[in-house]
């Protein structure tokens, strides 16, 4: 957890300084109070999700409240885990979210190389046209979006989920800023020997630049593994359902009372991300304080 | 290629000058874009003049289009019912944003304590982030729970624990929206105390030294260094969050639909409810296309207002 990584502040013991001054010391102490109730306030409904999740149907329900279940109670993920299929709903999000991953990663990898590293007519206009498309937000697009996808016949189809999220301005922006820093003598070098624009992006470019597409790839996983919009308005059959739209539709049809079912089925959702978090933590802070991008 | 080779058109034309010095580039690299450019076509320009062209037609599915002028604009900002209904979520959706600078200046308090070197900020900083990486869906539905109206709710039972009386936060028309707002601060704060610690680490060390043998206070500082330091971040941070807000739906629609008496129906989600419940089409466009200038004056309202005032190095 001490891996979280924004430079500066990363002492290994105390400040020589607090030991010194009193006045420092008081300071910190007063920090410490404040940041540790702070945090417990922002973790609470994260507490509160746990805890409901393994209480019983009476305990869920009972006045004053408790903080630690009297028993735990495992039934309730065993009974959301088979009141609505769960393990179908992971694997459309794990293959939407990849396949997305993957195409992004591909056709930013093109596109950014043809504008970081290549002199064509028009280029300008293009890049331009690129960059319009960051200007338009989701709402605007999803009615005719959804028309194209109807006409297709793409309606409960992962290429319906899949297809409308394989070009990515932000991406292709990010990375023709790194390939705009591979010294232009590496390929030159390269190109003598005959080694193809292909051949250079894929054999020299991309792994030389692999922080930067990792960060992409992190950003794409994450913004397709979480988003809703989309899916609620392609998907009608349960079996297309991603994980978000299952859990939505799984609290809503039920009449609302099963809580504590309801809680292990969030914590399901959500205890895989914050992992995988803890995993990436650096790569993906650090991605979004030097790009601000989150998608 | 080889084919090419022995035709002497196609070879006198693959030597010639203008071919090596711009053809064979340019042709290579309109390659390399097509994958996006096919995607952004079908799936972000051709909507686009779509939804402006559809915002013309009276076109409620299942029946054909019709051609209808300015009908549904008119409609919307003066018909009998619709209007309503809109108004109602052109005021919701600015209400929605009263969010907006409620996180900033938390956001930024917090990232000016979380800047520090003592032991342990490493571990607040990830606990201010968690919301920010789980699905705004689960984190709803966790909140419906917080908010539920009965005496178990979390909410209020604290309410109870005091001895004020319960509320129906999410089913009480003057409450929803702030309720929405309340959780969207808490999801969103975490990705704003990045940006507010990647630019306050990035304001160089001398000034503060100077702004100290100048006599500057904490205050002082804060005012004249870290402050204006910081405007294009803070210009960066309300420029996102704008166009965050405006989007916002997962919330929405998980957590009230709308409701109660359409008090939480911003226009991005009266849109989703005329096109995919009403399946009005033509009007859904309409307030498509009004949503989009909103976004477009927004933006540039707050490049011309903020450009002066934001410091540049």
């Amino acid at each position: 957890m001490s891996k979280m990584a924004i430079p500066t502040a990363q002492p290994s013991g105390f400040p020589r300084t607090l030991r010194r001054s009193p006045r420092r010391a008081v300071s910190a102490a007063v920090w410490y109070i404040v940041m540790i109730f702070a945090s417990i306030l922002v973790v609470i409904p994260f507490i509160w999700m746990i805890s409901t999740s393994f209480k019983d149907a009476t305990e869920v329900f009972s006045y004053p409240i408790t903080w630690i279940p009297k028993q735990l109670r495992w039934q309730n993920y065993i009974d959301a885990w088979h009141a609505a299929p769960f393990a179908r709903y992971f694997f459309n999000s794990g293959v939407v979210a990849f396949a997305v991953t993957l195409g992004q990663l591909i056709s930013c990898s093109l596109a950014a190389f043809a504008f970081a590293r290549m002199n064509f007519i028009g280029k300008n206009f293009m890049f331009s046209l690129f960059l319009s498309t960051t200007m338009i937000s989701t709402q605007v697009t999803l009615i005719p979006s959804y028309l194209v996808i109807k006409q297709l016949n793409w309606q409960d189809t992962y290429q319906g989920l899949i297809v409308p999220f394989l070009a990515n301005a932000f991406g292709v922006f990010m990375i023709r800023q790194a390939f705009m820093g591979l010294p232009r003598e590496l390929e030159d070098a390269a190109r003598l020997d005959g080694c193809s624009r292909l051949r250079f992006l894929w054999q020299i470019a991309i792994p030389l630049t692999r922080p930067v597409l990792g960060a992409q790839a992190l950003f794409a996983f994450m913004g397709n593994w979480n988003s809703y919009l989309w899916p609620l308005v392609v998907t009608n059959r349960q079996e297309m359902r991603t994980l978000q739209i299952g859990l939505r539709y799984f609290v809503s049809q039920e009449g609302g009372t099963q809580w504590g079912i309801y809680m292990a089925a969030a914590v399901m959702v959500t205890i895989p991300v914050i992992l995988f978090y803890f995993l990436v933590q650096k790569s993906f802070v650090e991605g979004i304080a030097t790009t601000g991008i989150k998608r | 290629m080889n084919d090419s080779e022995s035709n002497p058109i196609v070879t006198n034309f693959v030597h010639s000058g203008w071919w090596r010095r711009w053809g064979e580039e340019t042709f290579s690299a309109y390659a390399f874009l097509l994958p996006s450019i096919l995607i952004f076509i079908v799936f972000t320009f051709f909507p686009v003049i779509f939804s402006f062209i559809s915002s013309f037609l009276r076109w409620n599915l299942p029946y054909k289009a019709v051609a209808a002028g300015f009908d549904n604009y008119v409609d919307l900002v003066s018909g009998p019912v619709t209007s309503q209904v809109f108004w109602k979520s052109v005021w919701n959706t600015f209400y929605f944003m009263l969010g907006i600078p409620i996180n900033m200046i938390l956001a930024l308090i917090l990232a000016l304590l979380l800047n520090r070197k003592l032991p342990g900020v490493a571990l607040f900083r990830t606990a201010f982030f968690l919301p920010t990486i789980t699905s705004m869906a689960a984190i709803s539905v966790v909140w419906i729970w917080l908010y539920h109206p009965s005496d178990y709710g979390l909410f209020n039972s604290l309410l109870m624990e005091v001895g004020l009386p319960v509320q129906r936060w999410l089913r009480d028309p003057v409450l929803a929206m702030p309720c929405l707002i309340l959780m969207g601060v808490w999801h969103g704060i975490g990705y704003n105390i990045i940006i507010f610690l990647a630019g306050l680490q990035a304001i160089p060390r001398e000034l503060y030294e100077v702004a100290e043998i100048d006599g500057a206070g904490t205050t002082a500082k804060f005012f004249y260094v870290t402050w204006p330091q910081l405007s294009p971040t803070t210009f960066y941070i309300l420029v996102i969050g704008v166009i965050n807000s405006l989007q916002a739906f997962t919330e929405i629609d998980v957590m009230t639909q709308g409701g109660p008496l359409n008090v939480t129906t911003t226009l991005a989600y009266y849109l989703y409810q005329e096109a995919f419940k009403y399946f009005r089409i033509g009007m859904g466009s309409a307030v498509a296309v009004i949503l989009f200038f909103i976004l477009l004056i927004l933006t540039l309202l707050q490049f011309k207002v903020l450009e002066k005032k934001v410091y540049y190095e």
